[in-house]
């Protein structure tokens, strides 16, 4: 267990551990990390859970990333979208995304940045957020930890729904909202603290917490022990070295730094 | 016997301005392109659109004839913000109206039961209430007493689709591995048109062992309208992949101040033949990659 490893390739195997013991649920990981984190999950800790070819079929086993020669993926199921928003309102699906803007309350944007009426910057629009938070499990990655992405207050436009009290009105079904991890390149959060503040959970090799804290636009609660992020084993690395042949996951993070803690102090805040 | 079949021409003279129109495909998948490119040669205006956005959606943003857009994302996938919509939507052209996924097929659900809403609890606690200022909750009238979305029904005048096959009695077929939601547009629509790659006379006789890729019943479809490579520059998998290459040039124009008036005088003046001979010719269309993820 000497082996070298990117930044990137801790991120995967963090990623992995939110689906760890979810159970028979859509695991769906959008974007280069959070899928190969769904692969990897799916081939070490957590064989129950389902995944998609990124596309509109069932796979048991996970499609490598990109043109795939002549790998044929086998389907297992039909999951077209009309029958993902079936799932998504089941409740039996785990989703991590990468969203523009997270605040302290777990609400999340890709929609706009600026004002909602005549945005400063249009980006996606609300995509499937406000049924995924108020449906399933929700996990997210910030590739680029900062103030920008963490911000001060609420997000600009509330796409995926948190905890923050004055949105609920009485009655509303609060109750399905689950937001569990925040895998971002910095450390790993999750929703432990007091009425479900974020919560710094692990940090990364060479991180050290003033460096998170100053990149967030909100106050972290800390744990007694704050663990260092546990690195890949070799196992882990083959997997997702054969999952992603092409290595697009060395274009995740700028730079593609080893995960060793190299960065460390580098960061502007 | 029925014959639906029509032109492009005959479908955009029947719309009129400020008319509610729902267009199928999802982003740059499967879009009936080539009734949009009618639509743009069209003096038309003032339109609500409501779509699973991608270059429909932008290429009118970019006309100018867009006065309302209810949409859940508008987007070229790969090139992940549609790059007119995020011009006219900054430059505030149009009433945004913006929507989760879910929520607008649940929209188009209600429209093709003819219920005035439909319940769900998707949308609360999120800006789609402010975004969507008209909405109105409903509280159960079981014990469990929730509060809940009262989602209305995104009843449409007319929606436009586009499918692989279709006969002149309206039956169709689309061969992808996704229907997305065009069944959900037909259905909320007063009428709906098909635009399709071959037009076959009766698909019970030459195509009777496809007819589970039969999205949606004939009695749903008004018309249909031939149009080989109908969704270019979008994809129709299994037939073709989106055109890289041609949506890489249209975001590039949508930095320039006459990106629009270019695009326009390069492949929309002229017929529907001139703009495939323009986009590369048919060889050329017909070996667009099918995109893997």
């Amino acid at each position: 267990m000497s082996a070298d490893f990117s930044l990137a390739e801790l991120l995967i195997v963090a990623a992995a551990e939110a689906w760890r013991g979810n159970g028979e649920v859509l695991a769906s990981g959008i974007g280069i990390v959070p899928r190969l984190g769904a692969s990897l999950a799916k081939l070490t800790h957590s064989p129950q859970l389902m995944l998609t070819d990124a596309e509109a079929f069932l796979v048991e086993e996970p499609v490598p990333l990109g043109p795939r020669g002549n790998y044929r993926p086998g389907f297992s199921g039909y999951m077209p979208f009309a029958r993902v928003f079936d799932c998504v309102w089941s409740g039996r699906r785990h989703a991590m995304i990468s969203p523009i803007q997270i605040d302290r309350f777990g609400q999340t944007n890709l929609s706009a940045v600026g004002d909602r009426v005549k945005p400063k910057v249009q980006m996606l629009g609300m995509r499937g957020l406000p049924g995924n938070s108020i449906s399933h499990a929700n996990s997210m990655f910030v590739p680029n930890h900062g103030p920008r992405v963490f911000v001060p207050g609420e997000v600009d436009v509330v796409g995926g729904v948190g905890y923050n009290p004055r949105r609920w009105p009485p009655g509303a079904p609060a109750r399905h909202i689950d937001l569990r991890l925040i895998v971002t390149d910095l450390c790993v959060m999750d929703f432990g603290g007091r009425e479900h503040a974020i919560r710094v959970r692990s940090l990364h090799p060479g991180v050290v917490l003033a460096d998170v804290q100053s990149a967030t636009g909100f106050a972290l609660e800390v744990p007694v022990e704050l663990p260092t992020t546990a690195a890949p084993t070799r196992e882990q690395l083959d997997i997702i070295r054969r999952l992603d042949p092409h290595e697009l996951r060395a274009g995740v993070i700028k730079g593609n730094p080893p995960g060793r803690g190299a960065r460390a102090g580098a960061r502007p805040s | 016997m029925l014959d639906k079949a029509l032109t492009a021409t005959d479908v955009i003279s029947t719309l009129r301005d400020g008319m509610t129109l729902g267009i199928g495909g999802w982003g740059p998948r499967r879009k009936p392109m080539a009734l949009v490119r009618e639509m743009l040669r069209s003096p038309l205006k003032d339109l609500t659109l409501v779509a699973y956005g991608g270059p429909d959606v932008g290429m009118l943003c970019a006309a100018g004839k867009v006065k309302k857009l209810i949409y859940g994302f508008v987007s070229l996938d790969v090139i992940p913000v549609e790059p007119w919509f995020r011009r006219a939507r900054e430059a505030g052209a149009f009433e945004a109206r913006e929507l989760d996924e879910g929520l607008l097929q649940w929209g188009l659900r209600a429209a093709g039961m003819r219920v005035p809403f439909l319940p769900t609890p998707v949308g609360l606690a999120s800006d789609v209430m402010t975004m969507n200022p008209e909405f109105r909750t409903v509280r159960s009238p079981y014990a469990d007493g929730t509060e809940l979305l009262a989602m209305p029904a995104l009843t449409l005048d007319v929606a436009l689709i586009h499918v692989d096959r279709a006969d002149r009695l309206g039956n169709v077929q689309t061969l992808g591995p996704d229907p997305y939601f065009d069944e959900q547009f037909a259905r909320a629509a007063q009428r709906c048109y098909a635009s399709c790659e071959q037009l076959l006379e009766r698909l019970d006789l030459t195509h009777s062992g496809d007819a589970r890729c039969n999205i949606v019943e004939r009695s749903c479809i008004t018309g249909v309208v031939a149009a080989a490579f109908g969704a270019h520059p979008t994809s129709n998998p299994p037939a073709y992949g989106w055109d890289l290459e041609h949506l890489k040039a249209y975001t590039a124009l949508a930095a320039e101040a006459d990106g629009w008036e270019r695009y326009t005088q390069q492949y929309l003046a002229g017929s529907e033949a001139n703009y495939l001979a323009r986009a590369g010719g048919a060889a050329r269309l017909a070996a667009l990659p099918v995109p893997v993820f």
